[in-house]
């Protein structure tokens, strides 16, 4: 244990001493700065560069040295090592946020001089290493001081964990809230209550007059409704899959699946190209029926007719489930207690789904409140919070305070239906799965909800269907609604390669095409190990304040896409951490937009891995990192599948955090296609998603093809028939 | 895997408690080396903790803990020199039978070969030779066990810990394994400390049982201390069936106390209890039913459960409901027959009240 935190203290110091300690501009790996004469590590900014106060960190690196090797009582020497790390750290935060070029600052009066109003670019990778070295000191000395069962691996991971959602989750979210309160040169707490109460947020002017309501009440409104559209669907869906002989569940399945991996705004594609003024199915009733060709679809309906097409599969993926759950014992005694198969449904069945129902509902809720594409394509003059936010950043008016504002609505509106389902839904389970094997049979539904659940389900199924023909049609088409003469021109201009000189790519999709699918290859694993990690501490280790921390990392789950991307320009554009422009960030919000997934995934998956197989592990002399890497991985394959493909898939998918973080360098696949929507030219931005959507189904495929079943039981041992 | 290191453990002084919860109270418990120790209790009375005490995968809130002689306290699972055996068995599901009972001697990187070697020996030893190349999905339940027992006796502990190993097995299995787990720790000589909540099983393996109660040692001796002379109503009815009746004592003499009980005055072996209200226990098989108009102490029956071999009887009788097994098949009496039940003082017990 003393080994471990001399090696990182080593580490620390190599550095401090080797490595630049600030971000230099030719980007975190160039290693120009070597040949440099300029001060670039810490030990040469403080020596040369009269940078006094990176001397905090390797002050207290040596001191937590000297205590492990002058105290001899392990107590207190873990007990001082820990303050000694602690204050480090703190001052190597503290002198970032204080010592920048601009902006705030604190301790005017303490700290002067010329080299401190200069700033200080944004930390580097010897700052990297410095702060992470002195966390694990820090963790390697808590572990020692009895937290933990002493068990250094566990905690070292509990504390990398805690910082890494700290600093990429509560810090950029808490610049949200520090600008809701900005006003011209100060800040003000009594400017933010009218602001936030205006009625262009919460005007109910629809209702009662005849004016437009607040954007949060658009909001609201919209979310409440697609909330129980989807769950209504999802549950015509589920029952139509489970309880009868349907006979083309399987592409019913695949119809619940494609959603998923399709690029949120295509659905409003293709509902533009079908409904809109122009579009097919309008000019057949304008031909067939006279009927006047309306802008309806650009507004409330639209935006709600494609959030229900793009939702319904998250709730039928919950309400299978929840379905399934209902134990057919149940169901036989209800009936062999005189109940007809309606009774049965009504009283029994029904009553028992009911907390899944509102978890679907919860869900969609959020999905709604959260989505960007849909209104972005499809809102018109009918704003919601999430896309108002985008219009206050990126508007002519650029205006971050409303933003900030907004977010806050936003933010409150998803925590509470978060912190509802988590409260209300989350403890009740009315499962009733057990160990026992149930050989009885799900009741029948009765004739009345068949039908009705027929009549909801496969007029959509068949609506899903036709949306997405069209997007595969409208990619070979020369310009949809006017001239449908077959042409591959959209997919050459995108995707062409030129072989008249050597070989090039010289289509306009390619650049942003390697971008997304190098930076989800490189999230997506990432993802899933950081998710997987807490799914693991949460479900194995016992330590204080757990609650507090499966909240902390459940909570970016509730923060919608265009409230993170807004956070992560307003607290990353800047030193200490300066990351816009880059791919890092990317991959970052990518990481932790999609761990909560990852997460819930680990957690159902490692609860049904029984605790003895661990304990029989450590009893046997293997410590937590070997019995993770030799039991606990090996037989978490289906959730590291799912985890994998889920962060890959919303990482090639998500729009609404990204658009604010791309850049010219990095442009991701989303953005490039929400700028050709922008544009008009919606046959190229139809041909890429087709190309975003077979990309996806391929490496699905892979997945499961390099990751495989566990083998269990020999499967080459099948019953031979008779 | 001639000998084995032999260890003793030691607590002193151990309290457990999980937040306001004490799942021990104050223990002091001495294990000698070689010996198979039994905790038995109800569920909740804090046997498992205390075995998980001993494993490391839990740590004690107060107290010391010694095995072998060397202090233990603060060391977690993996650097104790203890395996255990679990109640689900836990074999890896995807690894061979082979792998996981080499699993111990990997992590402390032993080379590949020898390790498979030592497993090889290892399941010799527990009667599975030739079967370490299949999945633990591919064995019976028993076979299951006996490759956990394996897996943990390999590491050659000081101390073998088991926990309820036979509680998923069928009552035929359960006693063959429980035969095979005793004969494997006398033959190695290992010390091993059992947990169970079968009475039976922790007589039939046992060199000394440890009997727990809410949090705490209830008594503890050989199986034939606990049977002959349980210290109190708890014991007498957790250790054997007994029937318990209100007495009292009226004077001791030479270890012999003059009790009465309903009216009826009889020499019971005092037990070390001195005069005053008492409990007198008398086991099921001791009693004896004749008909009515012989002495003895008067009933109805009212119920009867014929098993073949003997016969059950509940009696309705002044002393409470008693509860009879009689061997007398041929002559059953039936359900509302007016009995008188005999019993050999010499062969009751009391206890105190």
């Amino acid at each position: 244990m003393k080994r471990t935190i001399f090696l990182w203290l080593f580490v620390g110091l190599v550095g401090f001493v080797l490595l630049p300690w600030h971000m230099t501009d030719r980007g975190f790996t160039s290693f120009d700065w070597m040949r440099d004469d300029a001060p670039s590590t810490g030990l040469m900014l403080v020596m040369q560069g009269g940078f006094w106060w990176l001397l905090a960190p390797l002050l207290a690196g040596l001191a937590a040295a000297a205590i492990q090797l002058k105290i001899q009582t392990p107590v207190q020497r873990s007990k001082l090592t820990l303050w000694a790390a602690a204050a480090g750290l703190f001052l190597t935060a503290l002198q970032g946020l204080v010592i920048v070029r601009a902006g705030p600052r604190l301790f005017e009066t303490f700290l002067t001089g010329e080299t401190v109003m200069g700033g200080q670019p944004g930390f580097g990778i010897g700052a990297g290493v410095v702060v992470i070295a002195l966390l694990f000191v820090l963790t390697n000395a808590l572990s020692q001081t009895g937290k933990g069962q002493g068990d250094a691996f566990v905690v070292s991971m509990i504390g990398l964990i805690i910082a890494l959602v700290a600093v990429f989750v509560f810090y950029p979210v808490s610049h949200i809230l520090v600008r809701a309160f900005e006003v011209q040169g100060g800040y003000s707490l009594t400017e933010f209550f009218p602001r936030f109460f205006d009625s262009d947020l919460w005007g109910l002017g629809c209702v009662i007059g005849s004016r437009s309501c607040g954007t949060a009440i658009n909001s609201l409104f919209l979310a409440t409704l697609t909330g129980a559209g989807t769950t209504l669907l999802g549950l015509s869906f589920a029952l139509i899959f489970t309880r009868t002989d349907f006979r083309a569940k399987k592409v019913l399945r695949v119809l619940t699946i494609i959603p998923i991996i399709t690029p949120p705004f295509v659905i409003g594609l293709a509902l533009i190209l079908l409904f809109g003024r122009n579009g097919t199915i309008t000019e057949l009733a304008a031909d067939l029926f006279g009927m006047e060709k309306t802008r309806w679809l650009y507004g409330f309906w639209g935006v709600y007719f494609a959030q229900l097409l793009s939702f319904t599969p998250i709730a039928f993926l919950v309400l299978i489930g929840v379905v399934q759950g209902v134990s057919p014992s149940m169901e036989e005694a209800s009936q062999t207690l005189d109940a007809d198969r309606w009774q049965t449904f009504r009283y029994v069945s029904l009553p028992l789904m009911r907390p899944g129902l509102a978890n679907a509902f919860l869900l969609g809720f959020i999905e709604s409140l959260a989505d960007f594409g849909n209104p972005l394509v499809l809102g018109g003059n009918f704003g919601v919070l999430s896309t108002e936010i985008y219009f206050a950043i990126v508007g002519s008016v650029a205006d971050p305070a409303k933003a900030a504002i907004l977010a806050i609505a936003l933010l409150t509106l998803t925590l509470s239906a978060f912190l509802i389902q988590r409260s209300w839904v989350g403890k009740k389970s009315y499962a009733t799965i057990t160990g026992k094997a149930d050989s009885g049979q799900n009741a029948a539904l009765s004739p009345l909800v068949r039908t009705a659940c027929y009549a909801t389900a496969l007029p959509w199924a068949a609506l899903t269907f036709v949306v997405y023909s069209m997007i595969v049609f409208g990619s070979f088409v020369k310009l949809w609604g006017y001239d449908h003469t077959f042409t591959f021109a959209h997919y050459v201009r995108a995707f062409g390669m030129d072989f008249s000189n050597g070989w090039r790519f010289s289509g306009v999709a390619w650049d942003s095409y390697f971008t997304t699918l190098t930076i989800s290859t490189i999230a997506a694993p990432l993802t899933a190990l950081v998710g997987l990690s807490t799914a693991y501490l949460l479900v194995r280790q016992k330590f204080v304040g757990k609650d507090a921390f499966e909240f902390s990392t459940m909570l970016s789950f509730a923060i919608p896409g265009t409230v993170i991307g807004v956070s992560y320009i307003m607290a990353f554009n800047f030193p200490p951490i300066e990351l816009t422009g880059t791919s890092i960030i990317l991959i970052i919000v990518f990481v932790f937009r999609n761990m909560p997934v990852g997460v819930r995934g680990g957690i159902a998956a490692m609860s049904q891995l029984d605790n003895s197989l661990d304990e029989a592990s450590i009893t046997l002399g293997a410590n937590s990192f070997t019995t993770v890497r030799r039991v606990i991985l090996p037989l978490m394959g289906p959730a590291i599948l799912a985890a994998l493909t889920y962060s890959f898939v919303r990482a090639i998918t998500s729009v609404s955090a990204v658009i604010f973080l791309v850049s010219a360098k990095h442009n991701m696949a989303t953005s490039f296609i929400v700028g050709r929507v922008e544009n008009g030219e919606f046959g190229i931005a139809i041909a890429y998603s087709a190309v975003l959507i077979i990309t996806m189904l391929a490496a699905i495929l892979l997945l499961q093809l390099l990751i495989g079943t566990r083998r269990l039981r020999r499967t080459d041992r099948v019953q031979q028939p008779a | 895997m001639t000998t084995l290191t032999q260890g003793s453990v030691h607590f002193d002084g151990v309290v457990k408690k999980y937040g306001a919860v004490t799942a021990l109270k104050r223990l002091d418990l001495k294990i000698d080396p070689g010996q198979l120790v039994t905790l038995l209790g109800p569920s909740g009375c804090g046997k498992t903790t205390t075995l998980r005490l001993v494993a490391g995968l839990e740590m004690a809130t107060e107290g010391k803990i010694l095995i072998g002689g060397e202090d233990v306290t603060h060391l977690t699972a993996t650097y104790r020199k203890v395996s255990m055996v679990f109640q689900s068995y836990a074999l890896f599901p995807h690894m061979t039978v082979r792998q996981n009972v080499a699993y111990g001697l990997t992590v402390k990187s032993m080379p590949k070969a020898e390790a498979a070697q030592k497993a090889d020996h290892g399941l010799e030893l527990v009667g599975l030779a030739g079967f370490g190349d299949r999945l633990p999905s591919e064995l019976s339940g028993g076979q299951q066990q006996r490759v956990a027992v394996a897996r943990a006796i390999v590491l050659e502990p000081e101390v073998l810990l088991l926990d309820e190993p036979l509680s998923n097995l069928d009552a035929k299995l359960r006693r063959h394994v429980r035969e095979e787990i005793r004969q494997i720790q006398q033959r190695l000589g290992l010390t091993a400390v059992y947990v169970t909540h079968d009475q039976e099983e922790a007589m039939a393996v046992s060199d000394r049982i440890i009997v727990m109660k809410n949090a705490e040692i209830a008594q503890e001796g050989t199986p034939g201390d606990l049977y002959e002379a349980p210290k109190s109503e708890f014991i007498a009815d957790f250790i054997g069936d007994a029937n318990l009746a209100a007495c009292d004592v009226g004077g001791v003499t030479d270890g012999i106390a003059s009790v009465r009980m309903d009216g009826l005055t009889y020499q019971v072996p005092a037990g070390g209890l001195n005069k005053g209200a008492a409990k007198m226990v008398l086991r099921p098989h001791h009693l004896r039913l004749h008909s009515a108009d012989e002495p003895g102490v008067k009933g109805v029956v009212s119920y009867a459960a014929y098993l073949g071999k003997e016969i059950q009887y509940t009696v309705d009788s002044p002393l409470g409901e008693l509860f009879v097994i009689s061997g007398v098949v041929n002559k059953p009496f039936a359900q509302g027959d007016d009995v008188s039940v005999q019993f050999d003082a010499n062969l009751a017990r009391l206890v105190a009240a």
